[in-house]
């Protein structure tokens, strides 16, 4: 390019260059100076910041502008806002807190809201325990053990969570024999199409006696605890005091249960009626698949987690730990479990977060969680864009308060560094 | 540890060194030590055979003997292609003979990780050709040439690198990059075939379905994200604060909310929100959503990376006179790549499984296809049997990825420095 530049400009005559590179060096001289104080400016690293920022906000601004307008030109019928909350829902969901047709949509959402809590709480502690024991059975010295929690943690975290799912739900519990064939376990479970039946316990009139028992118990245990706590405290020693608390308050239960007239609480075990179970606790086929399903998925995550956490101990604790003379328990509670939790809590929250999200998926076996019950109200209303704010919203701050409360745990474990 | 060395000592000592005493594990040796050891052992031993058992019990007469698995093959054409017109799988075996030729090629030339890639392949390959119920023998034919490329490449590539010296080696491995690079645009081409032209006929994207279109999501998708979520991470460690807040505003929006909402919002609102004339077919709307959620993660993952870099660095890069964006472009990103490349696998081994979601927009993608088999009253609901595939063939690509990504890893030594 250049060469060929050269020759062509080497075919004027000697004149015409001159006079052109004069030509040249004036023109870029005026606009040199006349470029210069904006040149200035540019180079300016602060106005270039602001410069950039603003160019990126008129940008945003514009899309959003862009957006909305279409908004407005395509949904022109309706008008942006919340009236239709308060509006008669004219539906009902197969279950949950009582609720009629005639109830508002709003009031209906709030019925989705508490079925997704109700499997989102008892799974997070369901899964947290199949997790360790998962997650320490893996590290087992039992080969068999080990090898099974491995085949389990495997198959699981390598399967997409929809099709566990839907095996869960259509291919064992709805593959269930009919109520008629319930399936009996051991403790009075009866397994069918339409769910679990679990005994429900309920109080008996020697409760009251066991009542006052238990908060007599309560009190002298918290007691306990306080002056055992403040003498470790001045003793400088270490122990655990929330230890005795509870034991006093157990051995109090311990003597209000037998000094009560009747046993305080019996089991209510569900007696097959016409059509269906009566009493008892019954889980619908959707809500236990469900459960099945988010526990035994999050719980193969959190063994992962569990065992890389025990495995981050570095061995040397241990040993230190067993050589100043601690015993295989205080081991395990001063020295490994803490440096462990530490590893372990983040992730773990994430997990959390994870399961909650992820309960989400109720929608595609028909349990009436808040997504599956917001889209119902979608498909009545035609309200999408309100209702998937309001959805966003609630998983949004389900989020927050869940990562809130487990980042105050872990600054609670942390290190505390010099 | 401790305790050989005091014996070694010990024995040099008394100036006779004695080899190693020979362990024999017999079988029944092994048995106390492993599952006998101690009578909390015994007692799990025990409760774990007793689970197996009954596990065993309820499942093998069912597997053996009461299942019926005569769907999968009738309906193998359905799972993994969907409504690809007949006349034109032609397509599909082409793209697959294309993919496995040049990992083959790869996997002899370049050796190591990407033959042992290629090797589970080719032998997966041949466990179908040899167990799955290919009754057709042209089938039999394509998978079998199937397998014969894999191989025919692996050793073609690896007699170039026997042959052709080192640095006679590089224009090859360059144009094999190439290959790869222009891969997925061939890929789509051949696939979508090309409307209106006489060559290609088009093959409208609402009859892709099956396994093939899962893939198609997926990888779509992978390759999308990763720029995106590069671009989010770089604009959250920004110190312009617009930026960084908007950065951290969607990042943390996306995260806290699920996949399915993403996809509803893909699939209900971007009509909605589009100029009016403009039609947005269902898998556009499905790689919209799956893209912008997993750029949030790979941002997050990939700010890690950029936060473990060492401030020398930078301040060494500024030393030298590189600018802000030479410096990050040059020093920082190669580095935070790399030390996150297995988040990065963990994270896209998560979206192929979440592809399963995209019945919500809808359509009808490996998983959905299977349902759609199980709801069909000729079959008479083989959900057990149809989602046990279902799972095997998801289980086998996720391990595979999973198991590469570890390999990877302990290759690269990241996490040992």
């Amino acid at each position: 390019m250049r060469r060929v530049l050269r020759h062509i400009y080497e075919r004027f005559p000697p004149r015409l260059r001159l006079w052109a590179a004069k030509v040249l060096r004036l023109l870029r001289g005026l606009l040199a100076a006349a470029l210069a104080p904006l040149w200035k400016v540019l180079r300016d690293v602060r106005i270039l910041r602001a410069l950039v920022q603003i160019v990126f906000v008129v940008l945003v601004g514009l899309l959003a502008y862009g957006l909305y307008s279409n908004y407005t030109a395509n949904a022109e019928r309706l008008r942006f806002g919340y009236d239709f909350l308060s509006t008669t829902a004219g539906f009902t969901v197969s279950e949950g807190i009582p609720h009629e047709r005639t109830d508002s949509n709003w009031k209906l959402f709030l019925v989705g809201v508490v079925n997704t809590l109700r499997v989102v709480l008892v799974g997070i502690v369901l899964a947290s325990l199949l997790g360790l024991i998962a997650g320490v059975a893996r590290l087992s010295r039992n080969w068999l053990i080990r090898k099974m929690a491995t085949v389990y943690v495997e198959t699981i975290r390598n399967t997409p969570l929809l099709v566990q799912l839907f095996f869960w739900y259509t291919a064992t519990f709805l593959k269930l024999p009919p109520v008629r064939q319930a399936v009996e376990l051991p403790g009075s479970i009866f397994l069918s199409q339409r769910g679990l039946v679990l005994p429900r316990p309920y109080l008996t009139e020697g409760a009251p006696v066991w009542e006052t028992f238990l908060l007599v118990g309560l009190g002298a245990g918290v007691a306990v605890f306080l002056a055992r706590r403040a003498h470790l405290r001045r003793a400088d020693r270490p122990g655990s005091p929330l230890l005795w608390g509870l034991g006093v308050f157990a051995l109090l239960a311990l003597v209000g249960w037998f000094a009560a007239p009747s046993p305080p609480v019996a089991w209510e075990v569900a007696e097959l009626g016409r059509f269906n179970f009566q009493g008892g606790i019954q889980l619908s086929p959707e809500f236990a698949a469900l459960l099945l399903g988010l526990v035994v998925y999050t719980g193969a995550f959190i063994a992962e987690i569990v065992r890389g956490g025990i495995l981050a101990v570095s061995k040397g604790q241990r040993e230190a730990a067993l050589a100043l003379g601690l015993t295989g328990y205080q081991t395990l509670r001063w020295v490994i479990l803490p440096q462990a939790l530490r590893v372990i809590v983040p992730p773990v929250t994430s997990q959390y977060l994870n399961l909650a999200k992820n309960s989400s998926l109720a929608v595609a076996i028909g349990y009436p969680d808040l997504f599956s019950v917001a889209n119902t109200i979608i498909n009545k209303t035609g309200r999408e864009v309100e209702m998937i704010l309001i959805i966003m919203g609630s998983y949004l701050t389900m989020s927050l308060l869940t990562s809130l409360f487990m980042n105050w745990y872990n600054r609670r474990i942390k290190l505390v560094e010099r | 540890m401790t305790d050989a060395r005091a014996d070694a000592g010990a024995q040099s000592y008394e100036g006779e060194v004695l080899p190693p005493p020979t362990v024999r594990v017999g079988p029944l040796r092994w048995l106390r030590e492993n599952l006998f050891s101690s009578w909390w052992n015994s007692l799990l031993t025990v409760g774990a055979l007793a689970l197996l058992y009954v596990v065993g019990k309820g499942v093998l007469p069912w597997a053996l003997a009461e299942a019926d698995w005569a769907v999968i093959p009738a309906s193998l054409k359905l799972l993994l292609v969907g409504f690809y017109p007949e006349g034109e799988l032609w397509r599909v075996w082409t793209v697959l003979f294309l993919v496995l030729g040049l990992l083959g090629l790869s996997a002899g030339l370049w050796g190591k990780l990407l033959r042992e890639a290629a090797v589970i392949v080719g032998s997966a390959l041949l466990v179908l050709l040899g167990v799955l119920l290919l009754a057709d023998w042209g089938e039999r034919l394509r998978v079998g040439g199937l397998a014969l490329t894999l191989f025919g490449g692996m050793g073609l590539g690896w007699l170039l690198r026997l042959r052709v010296a080192p640095p006679r080696q590089r224009p090859w491995k360059r144009v094999l990059i190439l290959c790869w690079f222009f891969l997925p645009v061939a890929v789509v081409l051949l696939l979508g075939g090309i409307p209106g032209s006489g060559l290609l006929a088009g093959v409208p994207r609402t009859q892709w379905g099956g396994l093939l279109l899962t893939f198609a999501l997926a990888v779509v998708s992978i390759v999308l994200c990763f720029p995106l979520g590069v671009l989010l991470a770089l604009g959250r460690q920004s110190s312009l604060p617009v930026i960084r807040w908007a950065a951290i505003l969607y990042i943390e929006v996306i995260r806290g909310v699920p996949l399915v909402t993403v996809l509803f919002m893909a699939s209900l609102m971007l009509p909605l929100f589009l100029p009016s004339g403009w039609r947005v077919d269902n898998i556009i709307r499905a790689i919209t959503a799956f893209t912008l959620f997993t750029a949030a993660y790979i941002a997050e993952n990939v700010r890690g990376g950029l936060q473990a870099i060492p401030k020398g660095q930078i301040e060494a890069a500024q030393a030298l006179g590189l600018g802000p964006v030479l410096t990050t472009f040059l020093v920082v990103l190669p580095q935070a790549l790399r030390a996150v490349i297995p988040a990065n696998v963990g994270q896209f081994i998560s979206l192929f499984k979440d592809t399963s979601l995209v019945f919500i927009v809808p359509l009808m993608d490996f998983l959905g296809i299977a349902l759609d088999i199980i709801e069909n009253p000729k079959w008479g609901g083989p959900a057990r049997e149809m989602l046990l595939f279902v799972a095997l063939v998801y289980w086998f690509f996720t391990y595979f990825m999973s198991h590469m990504s570890r390999r990877l890893e302990r290759a690269l030594g990241v996490g040992e420095r």
